[in-house]
């Protein structure tokens, strides 16, 4: 028995039945305690989605179980509550009632009409959207519906927030913009997060430890890595630091050199005479 | 005298206050006006041309069918006193048009009611859309008339039997459009609405039907088209006050000219209550329906 915060406990996950059956996750074991920041970083296709699904309380494992704060997850609920990678707004509902959705359900019991309404604009205000709160998701840009989404996820005070490639979809400039948001908040409200993320300089940049998962099926967590750098931390000045750099090849390393996708070149020949006998 | 310049002035504020003129509302308003001629004019155009047409082809006095200007000339008594009532069936077109709308109503009221609950259902559940689904689609191929003659066995009263032939006609599209739109509700939608725990009534109205409108609204729309097309044939067969049976009357009594206007009516109703769903969808989805 462990005492942390959350911890992921000899989880496997099978998707389907019989000869069919794809073994996608085998052994993730892993500890977060209060506070933490955690990537999760792999390939396509490994399997972090998954995982962060199973936490989640989304899919059930096919063995192995979540803890949190004590208690076994077997479903879903706000103490966990996720941002997507397309964000996954209401699109009949306008930036304030997205939020006001969950606001109004989840915190039902604890606060008054009036407090809730305070609450939810406090949440829009604090990534930045208060000049939105009428306006619809199609008529806001990429950036400003992950902001929604951050904003709906945190107004539910959850114990883990669950970022599932939260900026992926989004370019370089917008992308920098809300890393640094998240920083910002992430300071003030020091949050327990598990975020999934293709970028390795995010992932360094964000987090407290990288997680890095090996390719599937059948991943597994490959090895850990603890970002020492201190905080508040500046993506201009760690751009020449040395220790940035460190952890940074360390991931690289792992990701092309330890996991490299092996694409089959050996399959390639015989297509070729085939072809040219079809054409002759 | 200080009512009389308070009460104008306290209007103009309040009129102000509502119709906001800001910049944007200009512009849309400008740009209104234009979409608005781009619309109106072309249809205006090929209109009056085909009226010159038809005048020219029938202008013959022993042509079967009248002109333009003889239909307006035969009908002018009807086009002036829509509302007339001299008893029995002989009521004016603004009554007839009514008595079909009103059984349009009732029929199409309750497809959308059952329509819109089995969609639900069939989308909802796989077993309920394996078994009910094949039924949907065999029935929903049987003509609209053909219905008639066993709602008048079982109903043994042309009333209810109308209205009956419109709600089968109707629900189909329904039915059908509301399942697919059920079916099709992303997956991250019910994600969302597990992870902040709404309730089975909850996640109906707030995630499903939302969700789900857009589908819905097309099916709605498809709808209330086939109920006017069915009303008009419906009417024909089982007489009384109706828009269809006013046709089938001036027919028999060999009045054509009443017939062309019949027919310019019902297909002006037809538009009018097609757009009506349409914009209803359009307010109810916040555009996001077609
Ligand atoms: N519901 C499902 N049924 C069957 N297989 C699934 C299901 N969900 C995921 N998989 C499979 O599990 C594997 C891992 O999927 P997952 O979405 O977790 O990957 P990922 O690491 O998040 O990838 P990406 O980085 O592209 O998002 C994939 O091979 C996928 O095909
Ligand atoms: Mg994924």
């Amino acid at each position: 028995m462990s005492n942390h915060y959350l911890s992921i406990e000899n989880v496997q996950k099978t998707f389907g039945r019989g000869p069919e059956a794809l073994n996608v996750l085998k052994d993730i074991n892993l500890t977060v305690d209060r506070g933490e920041y955690i990537a999760i970083i792999g390939h396509s296709g490994c399997g972090k989605s998954t995982v962060l699904n199973v936490v989640a309380g989304l899919l059930d494992a096919s063995a192995g179980g979540v803890i949190l704060d004590g208690k076994e997850v077997n479903q879903p609920g706000p103490d966990r509550s996720l941002v997507f990678q397309n964000h996954s707004l209401l699109p009949w509902l306008t930036v304030y009632e997205n939020v006001a959705l969950a606001v109004n359900k989840v915190c039902a019991k604890t606060m008054n009409k009036a407090e809730r309404k305070e609450w939810i604009l406090k949440n829009l205000d604090m990534v930045g959207m208060s000049h939105a709160l009428d306006q619809l998701p199609t008529q806001i840009s990429g950036g400003m519906k992950q902001r929604v989404g951050i904003a709906r996820a945190l107004a539910m005070e959850p114990k883990v927030l669950l970022l599932d490639e939260p900026f992926g979809a989004l370019d370089a400039l917008t992308r920098a913009h809300l890393q640094d948001e998240v920083m910002r908040i992430q300071a003030d409200l020091n949050n327990t997060v598990m975020m999934i993320t293709h970028d390795v300089d995010e992932a360094v940049l964000l987090s407290d430890r990288i997680v890095m998962m090996t390719n599937g099926p059948s991943a597994t967590i490959g090895e850990i890595l603890d970002i020492k750098l201190p905080r508040p931390r500046d993506r201009i000045a760690l751009a020449e630091d040395p220790e940035y750099n460190h952890y940074r090849r360390e991931v690289l390393r792992f990701l092309h050199e330890k996991q490299r996708k092996v694409k089959p070149l050996q399959k390639a020949p015989p297509a070729e005479p085939a072809r040219q006998a079809q054409q002759a | 005298m200080t009512t009389d310049v308070t009460t104008p002035k306290t209007t103009g504020a309040l009129v102000a206050m509502k119709l906001r003129p800001s910049p944007v509302l200009q512009e849309k308003l400008l740009h209104l006006g234009k979409t608005f001629l781009a619309n109106v004019v072309p249809p205006i155009v090929v209109l009056a041309g085909l009226l010159a047409l038809w005048e020219f082809l029938c202008a013959d006095p022993a042509s079967t069918l009248p002109a333009p200007s003889r239909v307006i000339s035969d009908t002018w008594e009807l086009i002036v006193n829509p509302f007339y009532d001299h008893g029995g069936n002989d009521l004016g077109l603004g009554w007839q048009i009514l008595a079909s709308l009103e059984r349009v109503a009732y029929g199409y009221a309750l497809a959308v009611i059952a329509g819109i609950s089995l969609g639900v259902l069939v989308g909802k559940s796989n077993w309920a859309m394996r078994g009910l689904d094949p039924i949907f689609q065999v029935l929903r191929t049987v003509p609209p008339l053909a219905w008639l003659p066993i709602s008048l066995a079982a109903f043994q009263a042309s009333a209810p039997s109308a209205i009956f032939v419109i709600f089968i006609t109707a629900i189909w599209p329904i039915i059908i459009n509301t399942a697919v739109g059920v079916r099709n509700i992303p997956d991250d939608y019910r994600n969302v609405a597990r992870v902040v725990r709404l309730n089975g009534f909850e996640n109906f109205t707030k995630i499903m039907l939302p969700a789900a409108a857009p589908y819905i609204f097309s099916g709605l729309r498809i709808g209330i088209g086939l109920s006017w097309l069915a009303i008009v044939a419906a009417e024909m067969l089982i007489g009384g006050v109706g828009i269809g049976f006013f046709i089938w009357d001036a027919w028999n009594a060999s009045m054509i000219s009443d017939i062309v206007l019949a027919l310019i009516y019902v297909g002006i109703v037809g538009f009018l209550l097609d757009r009506m769903v349409g914009f209803i969808g359009n307010r109810v989805t916040r555009g996001t329906s077609a």
